[in-house]
């Protein structure tokens, strides 16, 4: 057993930087897929709120479909499906093709994924903050602008946290399928690894331990995040 | 995407004549690792919220081990990484459990879900009233028999609404099942997409039988939770 | 909100900034599915090397122009050609009927027929309940499913060849079917593949032999360029050399 851990420690440093560079992709997909979700998810739940019939029917099928259809399902569909539509509309309208990488198709398809559930977060968290605050904003002369900004937007993302936070933690976890459709994130790597060096499942639990260590900094940093600005969620945690 | 359909209605269906495939498969995944998950649950929930640190402990480590990684790794590593043990290939009992691609893969599912299940009713059974635990030990009620007539019925049924949560989420956890080459819906849809080169449709089709699986549980939950936690109802 | 607009700008700028103009072909997108040693697969650097990635290099290097290896299932290669994610395939695909109905091919790359590896002296005479493991998407499967399984086999898709191997090696499977050559090379010459031994060579006209790169449906611009690019590997002699680095005493071009 402990030729093993030692045999396993020696390949590691051979396959170090490979194993750094998957986590870094890991990384950059997550935090890039949580950026373009926030947008999203603040699109969708204004979309939702929104007094036009239009947009609340699109919104609510966007949330409803995306929810019920599973996240592997849908990146497939999106993966082909998005460079499909991009080299049609490039071929129609004469541009060059436009290339989209894996890293980029991730992102747009997890961006997207989690969109829906963002949006459902920032509904509650909108519908959480009360009238009279953009009531007193509006009577106070603010444009609906800075109304939004300075004050809805301020308050609501204390109520959203907690929701984000765990959107967040499935979205890390989530990363992991992309190696299903050929990125090289940390989880295809550590079997690309694990493989060629005969000590697969060494790697596969290098890869959990990595996930778990970034899970934990994640849960360190929302909690650090709820006690500075969730004052809603302490007072009801007593 | 007729010629799709009239092909490949029967795997996607229940069977291809070989094994029990798609529709079938999904939904014995998803219930079998379920169940698994509840009962393993059930006890380790009880240990979670117990004073004694030396037995809470084990059951959030286990807890935070299953919950901080992937299920795709955890699958990986029940699937190829434990057999790739000659220890494990030598034993059996072993050999002959872990041969089995179902049986890894249910064994995945059921660690995950029981996981995540174990913190849904320690979080129910911390919430519970404590004047009713109260009211119990005053009338009588102690140890086992507390738990089963009393808190475990109670945080059965505040948990619902996360429960349900969790049940779509198995659901959706089941298309990784491929990868250790069990045929679910998802396989079948790919082979579709690889002998019709058909992808928006091989796959929309797989997409539209998860939405209608999921509607349906959802509309399930809801006569669940009405019926079973009408007492926490505020509006009545 | 200027935030937020600095961000769809990066993110807008990081999607045009990897526009290629393909039309005239300074970039050739090849796809290959990096799990099929020696064809395709990655060293212990996470390079990817093979057979056919130095055709691929060879061929862009005599047609002057920068190759881009795109790596995918194997099954994903179609539907990403169609996608126009990449522009052609050079994955040990088949030229087969059902194949040319959706994409066209070039003229041939190599040809190799198909056989299965078992355990030394496994006798696969009874086939009943035997389990037998392949590539998904590949012609192996038609094979399986319709020759195999009709015969009692239980046949057993992986998304990757490799992974055919581990369940082979670990016991799950008793037999794997697949390319002979690359079973050979791939398999049997590596310490994992000590005990196996290869079968007879399959004929079947569900699994063709000849191989070649696949291109969209009346690319015949790519198809002229490629076939070109073929031509020249024969007449300076850069396929025969890779063909005795590779495949030592091996004839893989049957010249159809």
């Amino acid at each position: 057993m402990l030729e093993n851990v030692a045999r396993f420690v020696a390949t590691l440093e051979g396959f170090a930087p490979l194993l750094l560079q998957g986590v870094w992709v890991t990384l950059k997909l997550a935090l890039l897929s949580l950026l373009l979700g926030l947008i999203f998810g603040l699109l969708g739940a204004g979309a939702k709120l929104s007094r036009v019939r239009a947009w609340r029917v699109s919104a609510q099928v966007y949330t409803t479909l995306i929810r019920g259809v599973p996240d592997l399902v849908l990146m497939l569909l999106i993966f082909y499906g998005v460079q499909t539509a991009v080299s049609r509309l490039t071929a129609v309208m004469g541009w060059a093709y436009l290339e989209i990488d894996p890293l980029t198709a991730g992102v747009l398809t997890l961006g997207f994924i989690y969109g829906a559930y963002f949006t459902e977060t920032f509904r509650g968290a909108l519908l959480a903050v009360p009238r009279g605050q953009a009531q007193a904003a509006k009577a106070l002369g603010m444009k609906p602008s800075q109304s939004f900004i300075y004050i809805t937007f301020a308050q609501m993302m204390r109520f959203a946290l907690p929701g984000l936070g765990n959107n967040w933690m499935v979205l890390l976890k989530a990363t992991a399928l992309v190696s299903i459709i050929g990125l090289a994130d940390l989880v295809k790597v550590a079997q690309v690894a694990g493989k060629s060096s005969q000590q697969l499942l060494s790697f596969l639990l290098l890869a959990g331990l990595i996930y778990l260590l970034l899970s934990s900094a994640s849960n360190a940093v929302l909690r650090w995040l709820e006690r500075r600005y969730g004052g809603a969620k302490q007072e009801a945690q007593r | 995407m007729i010629e799709l359909i009239l092909e490949y209605w029967r795997p996607f269906l229940y069977s291809d004549g070989q094994q029990i495939t798609g529709l079938a498969m999904t939904l014995w995944l998803t219930s079998a690792s379920l169940c698994l998950g509840l009962l393993v649950a059930l006890p380790l929930s009880i240990a979670r919220v117990s004073t004694r640190s030396w037995v809470r402990w084990p059951v959030q480590g286990f807890t935070y081990l299953f919950r901080g990684t992937p299920l795709y790794v955890q699958l990986l590593v029940c699937y190829t990484g434990i057999y790739s043990l000659a220890a494990v290939r030598e034993q059996p009992l072993l050999d002959a459990f872990f041969r089995d691609a179902l049986n890894c893969t249910l064994l995945a599912f059921a660690l995950n879900t029981g996981a995540y299940t174990t913190e849904i009713l320690a979080g129910a059974i911390r919430s519970m009233p404590r004047g009713e635990v109260e009211a119990a030990r005053a009338l009588g009620f102690d140890g086992w028999k507390l738990y089963t007539y009393l808190i475990m019925p109670s945080a059965l049924r505040r948990s619902l609404p996360y429960y349900s949560n969790e049940v779509i989420f198995m659901l959706h956890s089941t298309t990784l099942a491929f990868t250790a080459t069990v045929p679910d819906v998802l396989k079948v849809a790919r082979d579709a997409n690889a002998a019709t080169f058909l992808t928006f449709e091989s796959f929309g089709i797989a997409a539209a039988m998860y939405l209608c699986i999921t509607f349906a549980l959802v509309g399930l939950f809801h006569l669940a939770e009405k019926r079973w936690l009408r007492f926490l109802d505020p509006s009545r | 909100m200027k935030k937020l607009v600095l961000m769809l700008s990066v993110l807008a700028s990081v999607v045009v900034s990897n526009w290629v103009s393909a039309n005239n072909y300074e970039v050739i997108r090849f796809g290959a599915d990096p799990n099929y040693a020696p064809f395709a697969y990655k060293d212990n650097t996470g390079t990817l090397v093979g057979f056919e990635i130095d055709i691929g290099n060879a061929i862009c290097a005599h047609l002057k122009v920068r190759c881009q290896w795109v790596e995918s299932d194997f099954d994903g290669l179609v539907p990403s050609l169609r996608a126009g994610k990449i522009d052609a395939i050079l994955a040990s695909v088949t030229v087969t009927e059902a194949r040319r109905k959706i994409i066209d091919f070039t003229s041939e790359v190599f040809s190799s027929p198909s056989a299965m590896v078992f355990k030394a002296g496994t006798d696969l005479g009874d086939a009943k309940g035997k389990s037998v493991g392949y590539l998904q998407g590949s012609t192996q499967e038609a094979y399986a499913k319709r020759v195999l399984a009709i015969q009692g086999m239980k046949v057993v898709a992986y998304a990757d060849q490799e992974q055919v191997y581990a369940d082979l090696v670990a016991g799950r499977l008793n037999a794997s079917l697949q390319d002979a050559q690359q079973a050979q090379s791939g398999f049997l010459r590596s310490p994992q593949g000590a005990g196996f031994e290869l079968g007879k060579v399959i004929e079947s006209e569900l699994m063709p032999s000849m191989s070649a790169i696949g291109i969209a449906k009346g690319n015949q611009a790519l198809k002229t360029l490629l076939d070109q690019g073929l031509a020249a590997l024969h007449a300076d002699g850069t396929y025969a050399r890779l063909q005795e680095q590779y495949f030592p005493g091996v004839d893989m071009f049957s010249g159809n």
